[in-house]
C-alpha cells in the first residue's frame, strides 16, 4: 500500500527533523540504517547479485558471536552485502557489526556512514566491547590484501594477518563463525594498481579493471555476478579461553578458520561453474 | 580542614568552591579577580578570594601554610586561549602554574591530597583510536592542539607529585565537555546559535557533562578518597546532528578547507574544540560509577536540560 509506505517514510522524516532516534555509543543508528541503507543495498543483494545464502540457522538468535569472512572485490562490496543478508534472512533480523580498516574512519562522509551503519575500528577494544555487550561481529581479517588482491588470485585466501580476530573471541568466549562468500571477485576485476594515484589519494591502491577508470562513473557499476554466501557451523572458543595471548593457539584456530572457509569457497565454486549465470 | 581551590575567578572554579564550602572551610584563587556575578557567589558561599601569580611558586607556597590547605584541588585550567594575552598566557597559567602549584604542594607539610581538572582531551583525537577510551587507552597520535599539549603535560606533572609523594592521594579527572543551563561555556555558545556549522563529512558522536554531575564528584573526591585517574562524562552519546535537531538548530556543513573564513560563526573554538567537532569523543565511565559510587546524568539528558534552559529555536 503505497500510503502506508509513505506514512512510514514520513515518521521516519518526522524522527530525523526532530533527532529523536537513539544511536549506541559507537554511533550506529539502528533507524537511518533500517530506513535508509539496508533499502538502498536490497536490489543489489536481491536482483543484481541474485545472491543465494545458506546456512543462516547457525547464526544464534541473540548473544555475541564472530562473524569471519573472505574479503575481495576491490571495493568492500561483500561486507555490506554480508550485513544485509544476515539482517534479511536471519528470523532475529540481526544487524552485523561490522569492523573497519582505519582509512576508512580518516575518510569524511565514509567515516560518519560506516559508524552510521554500525561499524567500528577494527582494533581489540572494540571488537571485545562489542562482543562482551552481546552483539553479532563481522571481521574479515584480510584485510586489503583480500580486497587489493589481483583478479587472478580470486578465491585464493590471503593472509590472515595477527589473529586479532581469534584473540577478541577468546577473551570474550564469543563462536567464531565461518562465511564464504563467493560472487564478490568478480565484481570489479582487479587487473592493474596505479600506485602513484594511490600515494596522491592517500588510499592503500588505486583501482584498474576492465570498466574503470576507462569508463568514468560508469565504470563504478559493478558487473553481475551470482552470489552463494555460505555461512558455517560455530566453532566454539570456550575450551581455549586461557589461550587468548598464547600465539600457538591463536594461529592454531586462526588457520582451521581459514582452512573452513578456504575449503568451502572450493565448494561453492564448483556449484556455480559460470560466475554470470 | 581548609581546601584551596584554584581556577575560582571562572564559572566552574567558582562554583566548585562554593559547593565545597557547605562542608569545608574554603579559600579560593586565581590570577583574576571573578566577575561581579561569580563574587556573589563566592560570597555568598562564603569563600575568601585572592589574586595570585601562577608563576610564583614561593607565593603559593606561603598560601598554603597560612591556612594549613589539607586539599588543593586545582581547576585553574583554561581549554582556551586567554582574550588578553593569547595562547602564550592560557600555556603560562595551564603548564607553569600547575609546575609550581604541584611543586608546592609536594613542599608543603599539610597538603594530604591533590584533586586535579583534567579532560578527555587527554585521549587526543585519531582515526585509529578505539571508539571508547578508557583510563588505560594509550594516546595513538601526537597531538595538534595547545590544549592537548598542556594537558599530557598537567598529566605528567601530577604523575612525578605521585612518585614524590606517595603517602598523598592524587585524583585527576578527565572531563569530557560541560553543559548545563547557566553556564556560559563555547559549547552552549555553539549551540545557541541558530544556524550551527559544521564539519562537512563529518558527524561526531558527543558527550556532554552536567555542571552540577561535574560538582558532584569533584565534591566526591575532596570528601572521599580516590587515588587514581577517572573519566567523567554522561554516559550514551548524541551525534552532532542529531544534537543540533534536538535543539531545533539548523545544521550547516561548511568544508574543512574554509573553517577559517567561518571561524567567528563556529563561536571562535579552538583547535582542539574544532577537532572535537569532527572526531568527537566517547568516554567508558565505569570505572567513576564503581568507584564513586555515582552516575551522572546521561548525556542525552544533560542536554535535554540544557535545550530546555536555553530555549529551542524555532
Amino acid at each position: 500500500m503505497p500510503s502506508a509506505h509513505m506514512n512510514k517514510f514520513g515518521d521516519f522524516l518526522r524522527r530525523r527533523l526532530d533527532g529523536d532516534y537513539e544511536v549506541d555509543e559507537f554511533g550506529f543508528d539502528p533507524d537511518m540504517t533500517d530506513n535508509v541503507f539496508l533499502p538502498m543495498l536490497r536490489p543489489l543483494y536481491r536482483k543484481w547479485f541474485r545472491a543465494e545464502m545458506t546456512g543462516v540457522e547457525n547464526i544464534p538468535a541473540d548473544g555475541k558471536a564472530l562473524v569471519v569472512a573472505n574479503h575481495s572485490g576491490t571495493i568492500a562490496v561483500d561486507a555490506v552485502m554480508l550485513a544485509l543478508g544476515i539482517h534479511d534472512e536471519h528470523p532475529a533480523s540481526r544487524h552485523l557489526r561490522l569492523l573497519g580498516a582505519d582509512f576508512v574512519f580518516d575518510t569524511p562522509i565514509l567515516g560518519e556512514y560506516a559508524r552510521k551503519s554500525g561499524a567500528t575500528l577494527a582494533c581489540n577494544p572494540d571488537a571485545e566491547r562489542l562482543l562482551n555487550a552481546g552483539e553479532l561481529v563481522g571481521v574479515f581479517p584480510e584485510g586489503f590484501k583480500g580486497v587489493g588482491k589481483p583478479f587472478r588470485d580470486r578465491y585464493k585466501l590471503q593472509r590472515f594477518g595477527r589473529g586479532g580476530f581469534v584473540s577478541a573471541a577468546l577473551r570474550t568466549g564469543a563462536p567464531i563463525i565461518p562465511v564464504s562468500i563467493v560472487g564478490a571477485e568478480e565484481i570489479y576485476p582487479l587487473i592493474g594498481d596505479i600506485k602513484p594515484l594511490a600515494r596522491l589519494l592517500k588510499i592503500p591502491y588505486f583501482p584498474v579493471t576492465p570498466t574503470f577508470p576507462w569508463l568514468g562513473p560508469l565504470g563504478a557499476v559493478p558487473l553481475p555476478s551470482k552470489w552463494l554466501i555460505e555461512v558455517g557451523k560455530p566453532i566454539e572458543t570456550a575450551e581455549y579461553a586461557d589461550g587468548a595471548d598464547d600465539p600457538a593457539v591463536v594461529f592454531n584456530l586462526a588457520d582451521q578458520v581459514r582452512e573452513t572457509i578456504q575449503q568451502t569457497l572450493g565448494e561453492l565454486l564448483l556449484k556455480r561453474p559460470d560466475p554470470f549465470a | 580542614m581548609t581546601v584551596l581551590v584554584t581556577g575560582a575567578g571562572r564559572y566552574l572554579g567558582a562554583h566548585t568552591a562554593a559547593t565545597l564550602a557547605a562542608s569545608d572551610t574554603v579559600h579560593a584563587v586565581d590570577v583574576v579577580p571573578p566577575t561581579p556575578e561569580l563574587a556573589a557567589v563566592l560570597a555568598a558561599a562564603g569563600v575568601e578570594f585572592s589574586t595570585v601569580d601562577p608563576s610564583d611558586g614561593h607565593a603559593l607556597g606561603a598560601l598554603l601554610d597560612e591556612h594549613s590547605v589539607r586539599t588543593v584541588v586545582h581547576m585553574a585550567i583554561a581549554a582556551m586561549p586567554f582574550r588578553e594575552g593569547g595562547r602564550a598566557a592560557m600555556k603560562e597559567l595551564n603548564v607553569i602554574g600547575t609546575l609550581q602549584l604541584l611543586g608546592a604542594c609536594q613542599r608543603s607539610g599539610t597538603v594530604r591530597k591533590v584533586v586535579v581538572r583534567s579532560s578527555s582531551a587527554a585521549y587526543g583525537a585519531s582515526s585509529r583510536d578505539p571508539a571508547i577510551f578508557t583510563e588505560d587507552t594509550e594516546l595513538r597520535a601526537v597531538p595538534r592542539g595547545g590544549f592537548v599539549k598542556d594537558i599530557l603535560d598537567i598529566e605528567g606533572y601530577v604523575r612525578g607529585f605521585r612518585r614524590r609523594r606517595p603517602d598523598a592521594v592524587a585524583t585527576v579527572l578527565r572531563f569530557s565537555p560541560f553543559l548545563g543551563p547557566a553556564a556560559d561555556t563555547a559549547l552552549a555558545r555553539y549551540f545557541s546559535q541558530a544556524l550551527v556549522p559544521t564539519v562537512a563529512g563529518f558527524d561526531p558522536r558527543l558527550q556532554f557533562v552536567h555542571v552540577d554531575d561535574a560538582l558532584e564528584v569533584l565534591r566526591r573526591a575532596v570528601s572521599e578518597d580516590h587515588p587514581g585517574v577517572y573519566n567523567v562524562a554522561g554516559p550514551g552519546v548524541l551525534v552532532l546532528s542529531q544534537a543540533i535537531r534536538r535543539a531545533g538548530r539548523t545544521a550547516v556543513p561548511v568544508p574543512g578547507l574554509a573553517i577559517p573564513v567561518f571561524a567567528k560563526a563556529f563561536a571562535n573554538l579552538s583547535i582542539d574544540q574544532l577537532e572535537y567537532l569532527m572526531h568527537g569523543k566517547v568516554l567508558d565511565v565505569a570505572r567513576l560509577i564503581s568507584e564513586f559510587g555515582f552516575r551522572p546524568r546521561s548525556t542525552p539528558e544533560t542536554f535535554k536540560e540544557f535545550v530546555s534552559a536555553v530555549g529551542s529555536h524555532e
